[in-house]
């Protein structure tokens, strides 16, 4: 109704490092901004309450669930996304043990579980079974009971050293 | 001879005996001669001629995709059976 | 790996390549159901009901009309009424009148969540505004919603136009939609002799297969009537099906599309939007996306059905089995099918019995719409069995495994149904059970202080369905092999279906490249589930395999002017069985292939693939103060016929044990006497997440089945049947109870120690 009409905000941000202006309204939230405004659709909505991590990004260095987040919120940040991940030169060492591990089967949950590792990886090169599983209990995944997943972070972990 | 089966419910309704035997050279000629011995099975078992939907022949151990037109060579034993719904991964 | 077959020298088969659409899977490239953008899309959302059962009596769709940015608002007069038809002999039952129904109420709503209306409208915020404008005036009536209320006397009906069939007896106003009887031998003779009769009654709570993705479904409804539907679905042919039954159309004037799929597990077998979201588009001509929330899958998709399962089981003073009887009331939810058929079937498989009884009820309750879940109905009857075996083993000393062997089902043994069993390998699982380094270990029966440690086992039995499945291939120039296929891919099915045509054609996996494509580009191809896919469609693809050489052999007598038996085919290479210097290689024979391009292709209609048996032995750690079960240790050991992927196949096993310790230890519908439930968000509904389980080691036997050339069996579905009532057995040794509800969540634990002390 065009009383309520909202104005939709102006939001400048680096997205997998590409800088971007975009418009959006103020209650949408990043994971709508992702797919509907910027068109990229690998980041997933399973919940959309901030409990199954398949929407899971990186936003400066910190992993959030960006189905809690709001587009406007992302001003002047720095977001990395599941398409960020390989280069023109090949997978991320953990998108190769994914597939070598065959840490995947629906492969819905796949980008939050990817984005997610790779920030323990950023940070801890050598983490423990123990340590991936406490890390990745934001992540639901339903297909693989999580053990070809635990094993593929550890294989990346041991790989990228 | 072929063993044949029928389903509880039609045994129950019709008063078939559990086992009953029956020869053919395929299902719808089997059933037509269980028709004959039994008659009101053949109603159960067979919609526009076709095996009624919901209700498979099992003939030794494998369901029929085949249907009525399923050859019985060497047969022992037939059970007809309701039908199952399947599941997934 | 245990084979009992020879190892024959595949190239393809049994190894571990890396599957075909894993790239765009991994890179965020996969398009899913919610996905799809199609120029000029509207946004599709539904008014579902508060009331788990209430009479419409009238809905005023108007305000919501009359909003900006709403271009077409629908309920069921826009939708055909159909008659009470019973749907042709395939995988989902029921009748026309019900599925229609299902996707939106006509005259009564059955349970919370039942679509009664629905919007297009530009965008999703104004289509959830409009929505919320609809007003719907209900009679609210009270709700069944267990067995127990909805079987009793003066039950409210959900159906009162519904006709049930009690042994063959018609039945009016009965939410007992079925009920069916299954005999052999005679039980009354047989518990006459038994020397010891255990007989236990179990209680499981409904549950959601939880798979992550939404339903969705996108369609455009063109002038010619025609309809696309793009959905993420289990079968697309089974949405043509629905959906083109639903709109009262002829099934070619649909073309379903299936995107990728998050994930099924049964429940994307139903349609639920897809009906809705072509009506809308029919009204406004453009294309419409319509999706649920997570709240939405809960309350109005799935469930795996709940209910009560009683089972009695008589052995001689040696142990062996006399006489067993079922009984199994399971609920349907608001439409009829329960799957108490398949419960037959799997109740008492394990097992060599001389007599058995079971009596079966399919019960309608305000609920919604039970949808298969990985072996329907298996998981809640084993539960009964293999507590009765346990408690059997305990009271007589047995070794469980042993107990197990000396009834053990084989080939020949006669089911419960009545046929006799094909090759099985449950006893080689079995074997293999006690011969894994789990069941040799010792379980350290003092952990740290307070928690108390148990060891549990179980087997079960899912039977593999077979149908209809098509593939075509065709040689291109560079001789590789393009595969489409109709099989939706939930687990890499892409992958063992390719490998098999891959190891007839004699060249690599990646050189054969897999495409699921829509129905106007296939043959008809059933639903990926029933265990069916790599069996059936791999089938499908190992006799289009043996066509294409046909075709290359036949091409290469053309060019080289010899007759066609003087040629032979391997590893991708034609040659001339007795000129050495004719030889051409697939790249030589696909460039310019006289009489046109090499192309084959086949389809069949299977038969079972012969059942499939798992084993599972389960570890546990409780905490006696707070009741927290942790799983310390796994196996699962299953017999897989044929591994083709077997990282996949060990997949399967992994992913199937998760979900039934799920059940077990935490998963329900938590729902209040208004049939509403109380935790549908996955933070409340609390699915095992990673810090919950242990690494879940698996056995694949392998007892090929004899259907299939490579000997495949159908391995997604039995690794949910055993952990529940291996986990409960773990819990019984080690606290010495027996829970008999599921799950068995630390509450229930804490109250049965406080009552036992």
């Amino acid at each position: 109704m065009a009383e309520n009409k909202v104005k939709k905000v102006a939001v400048n941000t680096k997205i997998n490092g590409e800088e971007m202006d975009i418009l959006v309204d103020p209650y949408v939230s990043l994971l709508e901004t992702l797919r509907e405004v910027v068109g990229i659709t690998g980041t997933k909505e399973g919940c959309n309450d901030g409990n199954c991590g398949a929407c899971t990004v990186n936003l400066d260095g910190r992993i959030v669930d960006s189905c809690l987040v709001l587009g406007v919120e992302v001003e002047g940040k720095n977001i990395e996304t599941v398409e960020g991940m390989a280069t023109p030169d090949g997978l991320h060492p953990l998108q190769q043990a994914f597939l070598e591990e065959a840490a995947l089967q629906c492969g819905i949950c796949t980008p939050g579980f990817l984005v997610s590792a790779k920030a323990l990886l950023d940070n801890e090169p050598d983490p423990s079974e123990e340590r991936i599983r406490h890390w990745l209990a934001g992540n639901l995944c339903r297909c693989t009971g999580y053990d070809k997943i635990v094993k593929a972070v550890s294989k990346a972990s041991k790989e990228s050293k | 001879m072929i063993k044949i089966f029928l389903p509880y419910k039609i045994r129950e309704t019709l008063g078939v005996p559990t086992e009953i035997e029956a020869d053919g050279s395929n299902l719808r000629n089997l059933i037509d001669h269980i028709e004959d011995a039994y008659p009101g099975v053949k109603e159960y078992l067979v919609d526009e001629g076709k095996l009624k939907p919901g209700m498979s022949a099992v003939i030794d151990g494998k369901t029929t995709r085949l249907g009525l037109i399923h050859k019985l060579d060497n047969v022992s034993e037939i059970h007809f059976l309701p039908s199952i719904a399947g599941g997934s991964e | 790996m245990v084979s009992t077959s020879e190892n024959k020298n595949y190239k393809v088969i049994g190894t571990r390549p890396i599957r075909h659409d894993g790239y765009d899977k991994v890179t965020g490239r996969a398009q899913y159901g919610a996905d799809i953008k199609l120029p000029g899309m509207l946004i599709g959302a539904v008014l579902r009901s508060p009331y788990a059962h209430a009479k419409i009596k009238s809905i005023d769709t108007s305000e919501a009309e009359k909003m900006d940015g709403v271009f077409a608002v629908m309920t069921s007069k826009d939708l055909p009424r159909l008659g009470d038809v019973v749907r042709g002999n395939s995988e989902e039952s029921g009748s026309e009148k019900h599925l229609s129904e299902n996707v939106m109420a006509f005259d009564k709503v059955l349970y919370k969540g039942h679509v009664v209306a629905g919007v297009a409208a530009k965008d999703q915020n104004t289509a959830f505004e409009a929505v919320k404008k609809i007003k719907v005036d209900y009679e609210v009536l009270k709700p069944v919603i267990n067995v127990d209320q909805a079987m009793a006397k003066d039950a409210p009906i959900l159906h009162e136009d519904y006709t049930g069939d009690h042994l063959g007896k018609k039945v009016k106003n009965s939410n007992v939609a079925a009920h069916a009887r299954h005999e052999v031998g005679d039980i009354d003779d047989g518990f006459k002799k038994s020397d010891l009769v255990v007989e236990k009654e179990v209680d499981m709570q409904t549950v959601h297969q939880g798979y992550i993705e939404p339903h969705s479904g996108t369609a455009v409804w063109d002038e010619e009537d025609r309809v696309k539907v793009w959905t993420s679905t289990q079968g697309s042919f089974s949405v043509r099906d629905s959906v083109s039954k639903v709109l009262d159309l002829d099934v070619s004037r649909v073309k379903v599309t299936p995107m990728e799929i998050g994930g099924g597990f049964g429940g994307k077998i139903p349609i639920y939007l897809e009906p809705i979201a072509a009506v809308l588009s029919k009204k406004t001509r453009r294309p419409v996306k319509a999706m649920m929330s997570r709240t939405d899958v809960f309350d109005a998709t799935g469930p795996g059905p709940g209910g009560k399962v009683k089972v009695k089981i008589g052995i001689d003073s040696e142990g062996k089995i006399l006489a067993a009887y079922a009984d199994i009331r399971l609920e349907a939810g608001a439409y009829p099918e329960a799957f108490i058929e398949a419960a037959a079937k799997c109740v008492f498989s394990c097992y060599d019995v001389p007599s058995m009884k079971i009596d079966a009820y399919d019960v309608l309750v305000n609920k919604p719409s039970s949808a298969p879940y990985r072996a329907p109905a298996s998981p809640q009857v084993a539960f009964a069995t293999e507590t009765v075996v346990d408690e059997i083993c305990e009271i007589k000393g047995y070794d469980p495994i042993d107990f197990r062997l000396m009834n053990v089902a084989e080939k020949g043994t006669r089911t419960a149904l009545g046929p006799k069993y094909r090759t099985i390998g449950l006893k080689e699982c079995l074997e293999a059970a006690k011969n894994s380094n789990h069941w040799k270990s010792t379980l350290d029966s003092n952990p740290s202080p307070g928690k108390k440690r148990g060891r549990g086992i179980a087997s079960g039995y899912w039977f593999n369905i077979g149908f209809k499945s098509s593939v075509n291939l065709s040689l291109n120039p560079d001789g590789k092999v393009a595969l489409t296929e109709g099989s939706t891919d939930i687990g890499g099915s892409r992958a063992s279906i390719a490998m098999q045509a891959a190891e007839v054609l004699g060249i690599a996996a990646e050189d054969v490249r897999p495409s699921v494509v829509d129905t106007d580009s296939i043959g008809i191809t059933d639903v990926t589930g029933g265990s069916r896919t790599t069996y059936a469609t791999g089938y499908a693809a190992y006799n289009a395999a043996h066509k294409l050489i046909e075709e290359i052999i036949e091409k290469a007598a053309i060019k080289w002017d010899i007759s066609e038996d003087q040629i032979e085919y391997s590893d991708g290479i034609v040659k001339s069985k007795t000129d050495s210097e004719l030889k051409m290689t697939l790249k030589e024979i696909a460039d310019d292939p006289p009489g046109g391009p090499i192309v084959s292709s086949a389809s069949v209609d299977l038969e079972e693939a012969g059942g499939g048996f798992a084993v599972h032995i389960a570890d546990l750690e409780i905490d006696e103060e707070t009741g927290k079960t942790d799983v310390i240790n796994y196996t699962a050991i299953q017999d897989v016929g044929k591994a083709i992927h077997p990282s996949y196949v060990e997949g399967q096993m992994q992913g199937g044990a998760a979900q039934g310790i799920g059940w077990a230890l935490n998963e329900e519908y938590f729902m209040n006497e208004d049939g509403v439930m109380l935790n549908s968000s996955y933070l409340d509904y609390r699915m095992p997440i990673a810090l919950d389980l242990p690494m879940i080691d698996t056995i694949m036997v392998e007892v090929p089945s004899e259907e299939h050339p490579y000997g495949v069996r159908g391995v997604g579905e039995p690794p949910i049947v055993p952990p529940v009532p291996a986990i409960g057995n773990a819990i019984n040794d080690a606290l010495g109870l027996r829970l008999l509800s599921t799950p068995m969540k630390p509450s229930r634990i804490t109250e049965a120690l406080k009552r036992k002390k």
